[in-house]
């Protein structure tokens, strides 16, 4: 069954589910934590019925310290790296036990949430493991806040170019972060997968339906999370949502779906906000100066053409 | 009589964990450990075992998959070596604080560098402390039943801990030995199925793998050894079910000649059987001298050895790993502690050989019991790398 | 006394495997971290549901049709003002916590 063809219920304003969250209150993220929000959205999208695995990083501290877990669903942390590949287990598991009549007859969702260090970096080769076998029930989401913010603020490969971080100081020979973001989502596409997708806190019912729609397909999906984290960014906490938004509006985090391999772009951006509206509010890119700036415009604007591009070459997908 | 069959120890390890119903196997190719897993993966495809095979990218993912389908309820097989138990190492230590009863199958190689495929002791060694059992077998029957029984002691509910069940790399794992294969329902009889004591059930959600603060961590560790060192009870009357069902009899220290013997040979693994038939030639030649091997190496059974390495005058404790740094042996460190505080205890030695793949022949056992009573002085001169060229 | 200090246990009370219950964060008031709290103004609030939905910590409670508003739970808010500054009427202020 093609990615495009999975049968889910999307959730509209009215439909917004109004019950409890599957993330209890209580937990431990900071004041405006963009992180947390997305997960708590996404959970939402998902109710009850699925698994969570979680990578070592801020959102496994915050929500599971003993003895108390903020988790509403069954949940497993293991280590830093792993979280593909212990859920290619829970996954693998529910399979066999299904097939010998011990587990119920119903699809569960295996849920991998990871950082972007977890993701990118120290767990791209158990995550590239995972979707190039083609998991029938399993769903990876990278929630990147662009550092490894749970250690202090060092830098990632997610990391923006030009951010200033604890491993990447801006200083007199340095412009912070001197290398461009990795792109993780054309990598699990690269893979061969039904799904992938971005998606953006601030486009709350975009994001959730993403999802849920990963839930319906059968095959791996992947989901590439913008994760806003006021306290490594250097922001405001109340901007949180706002950095979310204006990331998307910039062009400087599209948020597309890539189906069976086609790409659909879900916000079209013709007039893109200034990039300096995202840039002000972070002092992680204060020592930023106007050709920094002008350089950071143009590598952002061709990516996002790019993606344009492919999501041009597509136009019949019924993905959108 | 039992019918036996002629069959390579790790097609036989395999078909353990195919009597055993295993529900997941996660694995990683790694020389001498690839035949079981190849065995195991032909079982799958050819319908005799109806299982899940992930065939991870790496060994961290196969110990981090188990870990998962373990959690989720799943009867888990795994097997590895060497680099492979190295790159593990880390979900190692986490899988019995978590207490997930799954099989690892070790067939032991030394460690890099230099990179070396055959065998020693070396890759058991880094997860001495992890909070596995440890079992070692020294011949292909051994294998096939010390699997079985890892299944069984480690899903106990008293115990609910991962297993290894450690065969000698090449020396053991590849040898075609007569195995005496149990019927599939004498099996399942003696492993009922598994009923897990946390589990990943939407139906009764809990969370597992949690921070432990300073407040917790010391407790969680040490609810861990509890269970770890309380399972030798379990160990033994799983060894004793065994015998009922199946007729064949496992200690947890098992010896040779041992009783009233002058020096004792101590060992683990499939060197035991080369040094019982050099002991068999050294007592016709009127040596008083026997042997003393170590099964479960995890929890350390203290008990046991103790007894029957007092009445001993020399005991000669054979290490197949180099400790760097250290005056001895990780097999000898452990016996000398145990001895230390006994009244008249026996001189200790410690002879290292083996080491990536190198002959162990009968002569060396010769060697080391004629060295053992001629060494004198302080404990840490008692100490031998045998036939090192230097 | 703080509610981290029930992380001590003995040993043998320990849960098998070191888990913890579902949702059990609960025990755990955050809402003392909060040095200003979101302070609504119902005349104003047309009832869109953007401080439920965005809240990170998500202690907004939806009163329902009849009510037609979300109320905050103080247990739990920790005072980050992402609601007030996403309500798009403008009707919720941050307003300093009295000590």
């Amino acid at each position: 069954m093609r990615a495009a063809e999975a049968q889910y219920v999307k959730l509209t304003p009215k439909t917004f589910p109004k019950g409890p969250d599957s993330l209890a209150s209580g937990h431990r993220a900071c004041q405006g934590c963009g992180e947390v929000l997305a997960l708590r959205l996404m959970m939402k999208a998902l109710g009850t019925d699925f698994i969570a695995v979680s990578a070592t990083g801020c959102m496994e501290v915050c929500t599971a310290p003993f003895p108390q877990s903020a988790w509403r669903v069954p949940w497993i942390h293991v280590a830093f790296e792993n979280a593909a590949a212990v859920a290619s287990g829970v996954e693998s598991a529910l399979h066999a036990l299904r097939r010998k009549k011990r587990a119920p007859e119903k699809r569960i969702p295996v849920v991998a949430f990871a950082g972007d260090g977890g993701t990118a970096d120290i767990g791209i080769q158990a995550l590239s493991g995972a979707l190039e076998r083609q998991h029938e029930d399993f769903i990876y989401v990278c929630l990147d806040n662009e550092a490894y913010m749970n250690t202090g603020i060092q830098r990632s490969s997610e990391t923006p170019f030009g951010a200033n971080t604890t491993t990447s100081p801006s200083g007199t020979k340095s412009k912070g972060q001197n290398t461009w973001k990795k792109n993780m989502a054309a990598i699990a596409a690269a893979h061969g997968i039904p799904y992938v997708a971005t998606g953006s806190p601030a486009y709350h019912l975009d994001l959730m339906n993403k999802i849920r729609r990963a839930a319906a397909v059968h095959g791996p999906a992947y989901l590439h999370v913008y994760a806003p984290c006021p306290t490594g960014w250097r922001m405001k906490p109340e901007l949180s949502v706002e950095s979310a938004k204006l990331v998307v509006t910039t062009r400087i985090f599209p948020i597309y779906e890539v189906l069976d391999g086609e790409y659909v772009l879900n916000r079209k951006i013709d007039n893109p906000t200034p990039i300096e509206d995202y840039l002000k509010i972070q002092g992680r890119f204060k020592h930023l100066k106007p050709e920094d700036i002008d350089y950071i415009r143009g590598r952002v604007n061709q990516e996002y053409e790019r993606i344009e591009r492919l999501a041009a070459a597509f136009p019949v997908s019924a993905g959108a | 009589m039992a019918k036996l069959v002629g069959m390579e120890v790790s097609v036989a390890v395999a078909e353990a964990a195919r009597l055993c119903d295993t529900d997941v196997v996660a694995a990683y190719p790694i020389t001498p450990q690839t035949h079981i897993v190849e065995h195991l993966s032909e079982l799958v495809a050819n319908g005799h075992l109806d299982a899940e095979y992930i065939p991870v990218e790496s060994e961290q993912s196969a110990m981090s998959s188990c870990i998962g389908a373990a959690a989720a309820g799943a009867r888990t097989f795994t097997a590895t070596s060497s680099q492979g138990l190295a790159l593990m190492n880390e979900m190692v230590f986490i899988a019995p604080v978590l207490r997930l009863p799954i099989v690892l199958a070790i067939a032991n190689r030394a460690l890099s560098a230099p990179i070396n495929i055959w065998n020693d002791h070396s890759d058991i060694m880094t997860i001495r402390d992890s909070g596995w059992i440890s079992l070692f077998a020294e011949n292909g029957q051994e294998a096939l039943d010390m699997t079985i029984l890892s299944f069984r002691i480690g899903e106990d509910p008293r115990v609910s801990l991962p297993v290894t069940m450690n065969i000698d790399g090449f020396t053991l794992s590849h040898f075609i030995e007569p195995i005496d294969m149990p019927e599939i329902e004498a099996v399942r009889k003696f492993l009922p199925p598994w009923k897990p004591l946390v589990q990943l059930d939407i139906g009764a959600p809990i969370s597992i793998g949690l921070l432990g603060t300073p407040e917790s961590y010391t407790e969680a560790r040490k609810a861990t050894d509890n269970v770890l060192v309380a399972s030798k009870p379990v160990v033994v009357e799983s060894f004793e079910a065994f015998k009922a069902q199946f007729g064949r009899e496992y200690k947890v220290v098992e010896t040779y000649k041992a009783e009233g013997a002058e020096t004792l040979l101590l060992t683990m693994g499939s060197i035991s059987e080369t040094a019982m038939t050099a002991i068999d030639e050294m007592r016709e030649a009127g040596e008083s001298v026997g042997l003393v091997r170590i099964r479960l190496w995890r929890p350390f059974p203290s008990e046991e050895l103790l007894k029957v390495l007092l009445p001993a005058k020399n005991v000669a404790v054979i290490d197949r790993h180099i400790m760097m740094g250290t005056p001895d042996g990780p097999v000898a460190v452990e016996v000398k502690s145990l001895l230390y505080d006994a009244p008249n205890r026996p001189n200790v030695s410690n002879f290292v050989l083996g080491l990536g793949g190198r002959d162990v022949t009968r002569d060396d056992f010769k060697y080391i019991t004629k060295r053992a009573k001629e060494f004198k002085g302080s404990p840490s001169a008692r100490y031998e790398l045998v036939g090192v060229w230097e | 006394m703080p509610k981290e200090i029930d992380a001590l246990q003995k040993v043998g009370d320990l849960p098998i495997g070191f888990t913890a219950k579902p949702g059990s964060t609960l025990e755990f008031k955050t809402g003392d971290w909060r040095s200003v709290r979101p302070k609504l103004d119902r005349e104003k609030c047309i009832y869109c549901g953007f401080c439920y939905i965005y809240c990170p910590d998500g202690v907004y409670q939806d009163m329902g049709d009849k009510e037609k508003w979300y109320k905050p739970d103080f247990d739990y808010c920790k005072g980050c003002g992402v609601c007030a500054h996403q309500c798009p009427k403008k009707c919720i202020e941050m307003v300093l916590e009295e000590v």
